[in-house]
């Protein structure tokens, strides 16, 4: 197994490299100049200096080696320099991926956006998780049942209605309609855990998002619960433990569920990074400052550092949870054999 | 003489149009157990009555979608426009079968798109050996790419030179066409090579081959048509996502320019009118939901349909 992860993490770093090539060359196609966002009055010859000094007009090959050091050596090495007050080498000095738009390196903006895009994202997740898989497994267990058949319906409309046209209803009814909640997510708001209406007013403008992310969550994982639920209560094992006298609730919770959070499990993990990208859809819609917004922002600027470093997170993301469902599903079941 | 069918009539009459019950092809097998599935004939005939809408809503709706009206602004749901007027007086009933024609033919394009590049890429993957562990990286490459930032991206980019190129309405459809099918046939062609490779051991296989079939007409004619089951399946879905994903973009105003209305495309123009003109976000909205709703339950139920193991019965 040991083995197994070390041969599967090496092989991941050939795999990053392909994909920040890809992202690399896609972005050099870009029309961006870094100069785009000053002022129209800077003489040419400045704007010349900065493009320069931002080795804007270095060959592709060489840009590519350099954001590559960047973001493979020096980033890390300063992250573990701020996180242990620790100073490995050239601390002051050292070079860091700066975004265009804003002077700032890329990675202490990404920073200072990701706790919004986590709590929502994170709590949505959680509920998802939580209310699905009692749903996908009472709906197997009873299947045709009125509770199936209504649980069924209401996971297929979550999981075909878009999050943009929930949450722009949601927005609808619940913010301007009934005034409930307010349509749009206060960043700026510092939550005070002594005073209960500041909890309060951080749970009032997270309820919506949240929710609305949750019921998509919910909704595509009861549906594969509530399959592989099915798959194993048809299964031979699940007779002979009822033959040899097991009660109801042993033979699904101990036997069925066991097995059938198998899959379960690994979709969990390969849908995480999913969750990420679908926050660039949630973020818009109510106006979360989170890393979608950045990620759009961006893009609407032509921040090329800034959008390659993101879409390079997102794509770490996603491998390393390859990874995390690999090797879940290594431990979980073991009839996997790695070799 | 008679035959054992004969024989056996004698013995048990059997009711009128039982004999015909008896023999049924693969297709009238498949075609009786979709039709148990209600959800699926729900949705067959939901999406039969959206896409007849779209295409023959404008005769029967003759308002002019792209009219621009100055005196009839910002109007709320009314007799003479019953889901209302844009901010520029157009009618938004019209422009939501002209967004639909849209919405469904990228729909149904990036599906075809994607699901003939994944089935080919399977089959080469499956049938020729050499080929499968490269094709195989590269899926599992594609598969890694984070793929709707990288979408931003690539509209963004390539927008205004194809725009330039084919015009505006025909080269954002090329591009989204284009892109979502590319990001698209991974799972296809995984499923595609899985099929392959068992089929390609079955006895039939050997028997064509040893008399001498050309490997193009034994991947053509009897290798194709057994991995059509799962990628009928997996085609109804990504129909699917491809319908979400083209109103994503335009939702995030990456899509088609404002002049080509798409639902996604009338839900970002509405979305800051809701308070006067509520229909113009819930009408493209709800058509959304129902298309993607009906083609999923259509896929859900192909899916049983097509497996063995229910047909039986």
């Amino acid at each position: 197994m040991g083995n197994y992860i070390i041969r599967r993490t090496l092989f991941a770093i050939p795999t990053l490299i392909a994909i920040s090539l890809i992202i690399f060359a896609i972005l050099d196609l870009a029309p961006g100049d870094p100069t785009s966002q000053l002022p129209l009055t800077l003489p040419e010859a400045v704007k010349e200096q900065i493009r320069e000094s931002l080795g804007f007009n270095d060959p592709f090959i060489i840009k590519w080696v350099k954001w590559m050091q960047l973001m493979f050596i020096n980033e890390p090495l300063n992250a573990i320099d701020s996180l242990f007050g620790t100073c490995i080498g050239d601390c002051e000095g050292r070079a860091r991926i700066i975004s265009w738009s804003s002077r700032a390196p890329a990675i202490d903006i990404i920073y200072q956006r990701l706790p919004q895009t986590l709590w929502v994202l994170g709590l949505a997740f959680l509920f998802g998780t939580l209310i699905a898989i009692p749903i996908g497994v009472i709906s197997a267990y009873k299947q045709y049942s009125a509770f199936d058949n209504v649980g069924t319906f209401v996971t297929m409309i979550g999981y075909s209605v878009p999050t943009f046209f929930t949450g722009l209803l949601a927005i609808f009814i619940f913010s301007v309609w009934l005034r409930w909640f307010p349509s749009f997510y206060d960043t700026t708001h510092v939550v005070n855990w002594t005073s209960w209406d500041s909890i309060w007013k951080q749970i009032e403008q997270m309820i919506m998002p949240v929710s609305v992310l949750t019921l998509f969550n919910a909704a595509a994982l009861s549906r594969f619960t509530r399959a592989s639920v099915l798959d194993n209560l048809n299964e031979d094992y699940v007779r002979t433990a009822r033959s040899k006298g097991l009660g109801e609730n042993k033979v699904v919770i101990t036997h069925v569920m066991r097995n059938s959070m198998i899959p379960v499990v690994t979709l969990i993990a390969l849908s995480i990074p999913g969750i990420f990208a679908g926050a660039i859809i949630t973020e818009q819609i109510f106006r979360i400052n989170g890393l979608g917004a950045l990620l759009i922002t961006a893009i609407g600027q032509g921040d090329v550092p800034m959008v390659q470093t993101l879409t390079f997170i997102f794509a770490v993301l996603i491998v390393i949870f390859n990874l995390i469902a690999d090797v879940t599903y290594g431990v979980l079941d073991p009839r996997i054999r790695y070799d | 003489m008679a035959t054992t069918q004969d024989r056996v009539e004698e013995l048990v009459p059997l009711p009128p149009g039982a004999i015909a019950e008896k023999y049924r092809s693969l297709r009238q097998d498949v075609w009786r157990q979709f039709k148990r599935h209600k959800g699926a004939v729900t949705g067959l005939i939901v999406l039969t009555i959206i896409v007849v809408a779209t295409l023959f809503g404008p005769f029967i709706w003759p308002s002019d979608p792209f009219e621009i009206n100055l005196e009839i602004v910002n109007q709320a749901p009314s007799l003479d426009h019953p889901f209302g007027t844009d901010n520029l007086g157009r009618d938004v009933l019209a422009r939501t079968f002209i967004g639909g024609r849209i919405s469904l033919s990228v729909g149904f394009a990036a599906m075809l798109f994607g699901t003939i590049l994944g089935t080919a890429i399977g089959i080469i993957s499956g049938f020729f050996k050499r080929l499968d562990g490269p094709l195989m990286r590269v899926t599992d490459l594609f598969l890694a790419l984070p793929i709707l930032p990288l979408l931003l991206v690539v509209i963004m980019l390539f927008r205004e030179p194809l725009k330039d190129a084919l015009g505006p309405e025909m080269g954002i459809f090329i591009l989204v066409v284009f892109i979502i099918g590319v990001t698209s046939w991974m799972q296809t062609a995984r499923i595609v090579r899985g099929d392959v490779l068992s089929i390609k051991e079955e006895e039939f296989v050997l028997a064509a081959r040893s008399i001498g079939t050309k490997k193009r007409n034994l991947i053509m004619r009897h290798i194709l048509p057994n991995t059509l089951s799962p990628v009928m399946v997996s085609a109804a879905l990504g129909t699917a996502a491809a319908i979400i994903t083209e109103s994503a973009l335009s939702f995030l105003g990456l899509g088609f320019p404002a002049d080509f209305p798409t639902w996604g495309r009338l839900i970002f123009d509405g979305r800051n009118h809701m308070q006067i003109n509520p229909m113009w976000v819930i009408g493209s909205g709800v058509m959304i939901s129902l298309t993607v709703m009906s083609v999923n339950f259509i896929g859900d139920g192909l899916r049983d349909a097509l497996d063995p193991k229910l047909r039986s019965i």
